[in-house]
């Protein structure tokens, strides 16, 4: 019997990874169709991004302020508190900044997208919808990923220089560390590929969050309880998915690039 | 009461003028058959009215015609389209020609009772001064003009499925689909509901397929029509029904009877007898 039930739970998670690969196959080849929904992505992005610019900010700057008491303890140790600002923004750019913010846009967007295509899956307008003759995966998807894709991406450059500015009000006003020397050496510890690494995941991160957020509002079944379920899950598994990437990511980075 | 006075539109069985056709089609859900070797047609201005007892299927069957399901065996066609065979795309633009209201009216509860009706509209970049006029048109046929700027949450019950039969009628489709109209309405509500769907049916002549729990409902259709003279629902003459209304009898997956109100009424099934009880 156990044998059973787990080759029906494999059975349905093959099936929803299926389902899910249909839906974003779906909704990105309508990012080719007319009607492009440029209002519905507009106001998407507006939702998404300004939405989360407060807390975007705010978790930035005590990231950076954190990062910078942390590592000023520990280098003080060697003598080596000069490089607060390199690891400060080594820190941010590369991990902390595309993570973070990914994760408090999966925490406020990916739930916002489960419960509300679910509320209109469970009371039938998702159906309406698609009866008036128009596609909900071209209407309600598709802007979806989009702006989160790109709110994301401008989203990480906002908490990363407010990061490195957090990190720059701890170690000056806090620590007494000289600030000039610490944006000197936050500038200089850069390299292409960490920019590049830092700018390549939010453009990942956006897509699983949109993606799954859909994924699970469109899939929702089982009336209010089940939105509850859908918004759940989604904020859960996103938020799963962005970590095990982050990590990915990282490795193919250090392979390509050595660092 | 015996059928037809008037003279009925004479079905030549052209491909053109049958809008839907079923033919053997089954689906089930979870292994459950829910309808099982369904046929039947339905012609050009024939207004289709399916009967039967609760969770047979009705819904099914309907979301069945315009694609919103896909059979799991047999094929349908709308206006001559094999919707199997269809893409989605094409699909969602055959829908343009079917209006569609549903069980619990599935109004968009975050958009106003103007953008409801005009959704469709609105997607086909028809000017906004436009859709203002042509909303308000619909909204007057339903005697809901003063409502366009609330939200469905804000409507009552009856009113919500008058906002669905507008936004269902807006653009003139060629086929309607209503899903029990008048589903858990007082009898007061559910009367108007009906007169607005004969005054429709008389005014356009639109082919339709209408579910419905209540009997009464679906003899006042077949026994009632618009007079342009009084501007009023009056009844047919005594002995007379509507020649273009007829019936879909479904129990357990089958159809159990599928012909006109006289047919219907002398029936010596057993269980339409105990129906019509
Ligand atoms: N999406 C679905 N998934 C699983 N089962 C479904 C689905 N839709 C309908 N069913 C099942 O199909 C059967 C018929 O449902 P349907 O809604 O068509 O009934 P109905 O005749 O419209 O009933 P009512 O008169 O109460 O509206 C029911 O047993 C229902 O459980
Ligand atoms: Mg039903």
């Amino acid at each position: 019997m156990p044998l059973a039930t787990l080759d029906t739970a494999a059975k349905r998670w093959v099936l929803s990874v299926q389902d899910y690969a249909l839906l974003t196959g779906r909704a990105l080849v309508n990012l080719f169709r007319r009607p492009f929904y440029w209002s519905d992505i507009v106001l998407q992005a507006d939702s998404i991004g300004i939405g989360s610019l407060p807390i975007v900010i705010l978790t930035g700057f005590f990231t950076g302020g954190v990062l910078a008491l942390n590592s000023a303890s520990t280098l003080a140790q060697f003598g080596a508190t000069a490089v607060t600002g390199q690891l400060v923004s080594l820190a941010m750019i590369k991990e902390l900044g595309p993570v973070l913010t990914s994760l408090m846009v999966s925490g406020r967007n990916a739930s916002g997208m489960a419960s509300e295509l679910g509320s209109m899956m469970v009371t039938e307008q998702i159906d309406a919808m698609r009866a008036l003759g128009t596609d909900p995966l071209k209407k309600l998807v598709m802007p979806r990923i989009v702006s989160t894709v790109v709110m994301l991406f401008f989203l990480t450059i906002v908490s990363d220089a407010v990061g490195i500015l957090g990190g720059a009000f701890v170690s000056s006003v806090m620590l007494g560390q000289n600030s000039s020397q610490y944006f000197h050496t936050a500038y200089q510890s850069l390299v292409y590929s960490d920019v590049l690494e830092g700018l390549m995941k939010p453009i990942a991160f956006g897509f699983i969050i949109s993606t799954i957020g859909c994924y699970f509002g469109m899939s929702t079944r089982g009336g209010t309880q089940g939105v509850g379920r859908s918004t759940t899950q989604a904020v859960v598994v996103a938020s799963i998915i962005i970590i095990a990437t982050d990590f990915f990511i990282t490795q193919i980075f250090i392979t390509v690039f050595g660092r | 009461m015996t059928t037809v006075a008037q003279p009925r539109i004479d079905h030549v069985d052209t491909a053109q003028d049958q809008i839907v056709v079923f033919d053997h089609v089954s689906i089930g859900f979870d292994g459950k058959p829910v309808l099982d070797d369904i046929s039947f047609r339905v012609h050009r201005g024939e207004n289709r009215i399916i009967i039967g007892p609760a969770g047979v299927g009705k819904s099914v069957l309907l979301k069945l015609t315009n694609g919103l399901l896909k059979p799991d065996a047999g094929t349908i066609s709308l206006f001559g389209h094999n919707l199997g065979e269809m893409k989605q795309r094409d699909l969602f633009t055959l829908r343009g020609d079917v209006g569609t209201v549903f069980q619990e009216g599935a109004l968009f509860d975050s958009l106003t009772v103007r953008d409801n009706v005009g959704f469709r509209l609105a997607e086909e970049h028809v000017p906004d001064d436009e859709i203002d006029r042509r909303v308000t048109e619909a909204l007057r046929f339903v005697e809901l003009e003063h409502t366009l700027y609330q939200f469905p949450s804000e409507l009552s019950g009856g009113m919500r499925r008058r906002v669905a039969i507008a936004r269902a009628i807006v653009t003139n489709p060629k086929l309607l689909l209503y899903d029990s109209p008048t589903g858990g309405l007082d009898p007061i509500t559910s009367t108007t509901i009906v007169e607005l769907i004969i005054k429709q049916r008389d005014a356009s002549h639109t082919t339709s397929l209408l579910v419905t729990h209540r009997l009464q409902d679906a003899f006042m259709l077949a026994t009632h029509r618009y007079s342009h003279d009084c501007k009023c629902i009056e009844p047919l003459p005594e002995g007379e029904t509507d020649p273009n209304t007829t019936f879909l009898v479904l129990n357990d997956g089958h159809i159990v009877f599928d012909g006109n109100t006289h047919d219907l009424v002398h029936s010596d099934d057993p269980f339409i007898r105990q129906y019509l009880q």
